[in-house]
C-alpha cells in the first residue's frame, strides 16, 4: 500500500500535473506543429526524389543514391546537432525550429523517397504503355496511372515512416525547441517528480497508438499476401 | 571584372576548410572519437543481439496463442512502437531514479532500444509465422512432428527468411538510435564530438563525428539495400 | 481377394464446422493391403474424412481405430501414431527451405531420432523408390510438380507407415506429369501398402482399387468393386456422378 502510494506520488501526481499542464499543453502544440511541418515537407521531398529516380540517366541517379543513402545513414540526432551547432560556425545563424525542419527534411525525404521509388518500381511497365497508348503524356501517365497504384502498394511503409517521423520530433528537445518532451523535462527538473514525463509519454501513446494499430493490420495483410 | 573577387572566394573557402576541417583540432580529438566509435559499435551490437532474441522469443510465445498472455505481448509491443525512443530513455534515466531504480546511461540506452527493437521484431516475426502456409504445418504434423518441432524446424526457418528485409531495415534504423545515448551521458560518438567541440570552440570534432557515422552506417545501409533485393519477398 | 485384418476402423464419425455438418456418421473398415478409392462431388467431405483419420481435423464425435490404437483416446500419443499414417497432399506441401533429401530426412531425424547416417540412408532409399535418387540435392522449386509430389510420397514412405492417405495427389499437376505419380502409387500398392485415395483418376481406380466408395453430402452413399460402381451403380446419385466424370 505504502509503495503504491509512493508510485502514485512519483508518476501520477495530480497536483503536479495541474501545475505543469500549461507548459505541457504548449509543448503538445509545438509537437503537432512540428509534425505538420515535417511530414508534408518530407513527403514532397520524397516524391521529388522518387520522380527523379525515374529519369534514365546515371548523372541523375548516382547523386540521388548518394543523397538517399547518406541521409539514411546519419542518425537524425547527429544531423540535427550538426546543423544546429555547426552552421553558426559557417556564419549562418539558424533558429531551433529551422534547424529541426531542415535536419528532419533531409532524413525524412530520403526515407519517403526510397519508399515511393519502390512503389513506382512495383508497377509493371505495361501500365505506362497502356496509358501512353491512350494518348496520355508521360507525366499524365505518372500522375493518374502509376502514382495512385504505387502509393497504394506502399501505403503501409508510408504510414510506418510517418509514425517514425512523428516520434522523431521528440529529438527537437535536444536543441531546446520547446516541444512536448522538452517541456516535460523542464517541468520534471523543476518539480523533481517524474509525473510530467509520464504525462508526456501517455500523450505520445494516445496520439500514436491508433497509427500503430492500423499499421499492424496493414502489415499483416501485406506479409500474408506474399 | 573585379580581380579581387576570386581571391576573396578563395579565402572564404579556406576559412570554411579551416573551421570545419582543422587538422590540428582533429588530430587532438581523433583518439577520443575513436573511443566513442568503439562504444557506439559495442552498444549497437548488444542492442541487435538482445532486441532480436527477445523479439523472436516473444513471437514464439505468442504462437502458443494463450489469450491473456498474448494481450499482454500485443500491448507491450504497441507501447514500445508508439513511444519515441528518446521519451523511453528520458523516462528510464530521469524518471525511474525517483523510485530508487536508477540505471547508468549506457544501460538505460541499451535497455530502451532493446525493448523498442524487440517490439518491432516481435511484430515482424509474428507476421512471418502467420505467412507460412497452413499446409506446411499440416505436412509436418502429419509426419509426427510436434508443435514445437514443426515451429522450430519447418515454420521459423521460412518465417525468418521472409522477414529478413523488413527486419534488416528496422534493425539499422534502431541501432542509429545509439546517438540518443548522448542525451544521458553515454560517451558514444555524438556526445564525444559535442564535448570536444565545446572544449575546442571549433566544429571540426563534429565533422570527425560525422565521418565516423558515415564509416559506420553507410556500409550498413548499402548492405541493407543488398539484403533487401537478395531476400525480396519470395518463397 | 482374401481380406486381411482390419487396419483402420471408423465408426459413427461426425464432423461439424460451426453449424454445418460436413461428415454425418461415417462407418468404414479398411483392411490390410487394401486400396480404398474415394470419389464424390466437391465439398462432399472427402478431404475432411481423410484429415480426421490422422486428426489434422478434430472429429466432433465417433471413433477411429488405427492398427489397434484408438486415435481419440486421451492416452494416445498422436505424434507417434501419425508417423504410422502417411499423408500426401494435393499441393505437395514440401518444405521449400530444404532439399528433397532434407524433406525426407526431417521426421526421420526429429521424430524417430535416427542418427544422421542412418536417416540419410533410409531417405535415399525412399527417394530411389519413387525414382528420384538423382534429385536428392535439389530444392523443391527446382523440381517439376510430378517430381515434387513423388518427393512428398517418399517423405511419407520413409517413415514406414502402416497406411497412406492420398488427398487428390494429382489434381494440381499438368496432365503430362500425372502418369509418373500414378506409377509410383501403383508400385506402392503392389508392394502391399494399405492406401486410401481421394482422386478423380478413374483409370487408376479401375486398375488398382479393391473398393470404390462414393460420398455425397457427408455420407457414404455406395461402395463396391470398381467395375460395379463405374458400370452398374445402384444409386441414382452415383450414376449421375459417374456419368458426369466419364463425359470429361
Ligand atoms: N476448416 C474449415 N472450416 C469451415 N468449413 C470447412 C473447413 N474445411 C472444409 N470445410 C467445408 O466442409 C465441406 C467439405 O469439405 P471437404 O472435406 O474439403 O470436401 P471435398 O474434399 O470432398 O471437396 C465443404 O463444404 C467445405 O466448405
Ligand atoms: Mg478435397
Amino acid at each position: 500500500m505504502e509503495t503504491l502510494l509512493d508510485l502514485r506520488d512519483a508518476f501520477f501526481n495530480l497536483d503536479i500535473i495541474l501545475r505543469a499542464s500549461p507548459i505541457l499543453i504548449s509543448g503538445f502544440w509545438m509537437t503537432l506543429k512540428l509534425i505538420l511541418t515535417v511530414v508534408p515537407l518530407g513527403l514532397l521531398g520524397g516524391l521529388i526524389v522518387a520522380l527523379l529516380y525515374t529519369v534514365p540517366s546515371r548523372a541523375v541517379r548516382w547523386p540521388l543514391i548518394v543523397y538517399v543513402d547518406l541521409f539514411r545513414a546519419f542518425p537524425p540526432l547527429v544531423l540535427l546537432v550538426f546543423i544546429y551547432a555547426g552552421l553558426p560556425f559557417a556564419g549562418y545563424e539558424i533558429s531551433a525550429f529551422a534547424a529541426v525542419s531542415l535536419g528532419f527534411f533531409l532524413n525524412t525525404s530520403s526515407y519517403y523517397g526510397e519508399i515511393l521509388r519502390a512503389g513506382i518500381e512495383s508497377i509493371p511497365r505495361g501500365q505506362v504503355e497502356a496509358a501512353r497508348s491512350t494518348g496520355l503524356s508521360k507525366w499524365q501517365a505518372m500522375t493518374w496511372v502509376v502514382l495512385p497504384q504505387a502509393v497504394r502498394n506502399v501505403l503501409p511503409d508510408l504510414i510506418s515512416n510517418t509514425l517514425e517521423v512523428a516520434k522523431l520530433t521528440s529529438l527537437a528537445s535536444v536543441v531546446a525547441l520547446p516541444e512536448l518532451l522538452f517541456q516535460a523535462r523542464q517541468a520534471q527538473s523543476l518539480t523533481f517528480n517524474a509525473t510530467p514525463i509520464m504525462a508526456a509519454a501517455i500523450v505520445y501513446f494516445v496520439l500514436l497508438w491508433p497509427l500503430v494499430r492500423l499499421l499492424s493490420r496493414l502489415e499483416h495483410r501485406m506479409i500474408a499476401s506474399h | 571584372m573585379n580581380p579581387a573577387s576570386p581571391a576573396a572566394a578563395m579565402t572564404n573557402w579556406q576559412a570554411f576548410l579551416f573551421t570545419f576541417f582543422d587538422a590540428k583540432t582533429m588530430a587532438t580529438y581523433a583518439p577520443k572519437i575513436a573511443q566513442g566509435f568503439l562504444l557506439t559499435v559495442e552498444l549497437a551490437i548488444l542492442i541487435v543481439i538482445s532486441g532480436l532474441a527477445l523479439g523472436l522469443f516473444l513471437a514464439v510465445v505468442r504462437s502458443f496463442r494463450i489469450r491473456p498472455l498474448n494481450w499482454l505481448i500485443v500491448f507491450a509491443v504497441d507501447l514500445f512502437r508508439a513511444l519515441p525512443p528518446l521519451v523511453i530513455i528520458v523516462f528510464f534515466y530521469f524518471g525511474l531514479p525517483v523510485v530508487g531504480l536508477g540505471f547508468e546511461g549506457f544501460t538505460t540506452t541499451w535497455l530502451a532500444l532493446t525493448l523498442v527493437l524487440a517490439a518491432f521484431a516481435e511484430e515482424i516475426f509474428w507476421a512471418g509465422i502467420l505467412a507460412v502456409p497452413k499446409g506446411q504445418w499440416e505436412a509436418a504434423r502429419s509426419t509426427g512432428l510436434g508443435f514445437l518441432g514443426t515451429l522450430g524446424w519447418v515454420v521459423l526457418p521460412q518465417a525468418i527468411r521472409m522477414t529478413i528485409p523488413p527486419l534488416t531495415n528496422r534493425t539499422i534504423a534502431i541501432t542509429k538510435g545509439t546517438a540518443l545515448g548522448s542525451v544521458v551521458a553515454v560517451a558514444e560518438i555524438l556526445s564525444t564530438a559535442q564535448s570536444a567541440m565545446a572544449e575546442s570552440a571549433n566544429p571540426s570534432p563534429l565533422t570527425l563525428g560525422a565521418i565516423a557515422y558515415i564509416i559506420l552506417f553507410v556500409p550498413v545501409v548499402i548492405a541493407g539495400r543488398w539484403i533487401e533485393t537478395r531476400f525480396a519477398w519470395k518463397r | 481377394m482374401t481380406q486381411g485384418p482390419v487396419l483402420l476402423s471408423v465408426r459413427g464419425l461426425r464432423k461439424s464446422f460451426g453449424a454445418t455438418e460436413v461428415l454425418r456418421g461415417i462407418d468404414l473398415d479398411v483392411h490390410e493391403r487394401e486400396l480404398v478409392f474415394i470419389i464424390g462431388p466437391s465439398g462432399s467431405g472427402k478431404s475432411t474424412l481423410l484429415r480426421c483419420c490422422n486428426r489434422l481435423e478434430e472429429p466432433s464425435s465417433g471413433s477411429i481405430i488405427v492398427d489397434g490404437t484408438d486415435l481419440m483416446a486421451r492416452g494416445t500419443d498422436i505424434n507417434l501414431l501419425r508417423r504410422r499414417i502417411g499423408m500426401v497432399f494435393q499441393n505437395f506441401n514440401l518444405y521449400p527451405h530444404m532439399t528433397a533429401l532434407g524433406n525426407v530426412m526431417l521426421a526421420l531425424r526429429r521424430v524417430l531420432k535416427k542418427p544422421r547416417a542412418e536417416a540419410e540412408e533410409i531417405a535415399r532409399a525412399a527417394l530411389a523408390r519413387v525414382g528420384l535418387a538423382d534429385k536428392a540435392a535439389n530444392y523443391p522449386t527446382e523440381l517439376s510438380g510430378g517430381q515434387q509430389q513423388r518427393v512428398a510420397i517418399a517423405r511419407a514412405v520413409a517413415l514406414d507407415p502402416k497406411i497412406m492417405l492420398f488427398d487428390e495427389p494429382t489434381s494440381a499437376l499438368d496432365p503430362e506429369l500425372v502418369g509418373s505419380v500414378l506409377a509410383t502409387m501403383r508400385e506402392l500398392r503392389e508392394s502391399g501398402m494399405t492406401m486410401m485415395v481421394v482422386s478423380h483418376e478413374m483409370g487408376f481406380a479401375r486398375a488398382a482399387a479393391d473398393r470404390v466408395l462414393f460420398m455425397d453430402q457427408g455420407e457414404i452413399i455406395e461402395q463396391g468393386p470398381p467395375t460395379q460402381i463405374f458400370e452398374d451403380p445402384r444409386e441414382a446419385r452415383t450414376r449421375a456422378f459417374v456419368q458426369q466424370i466419364n463425359r470429361h
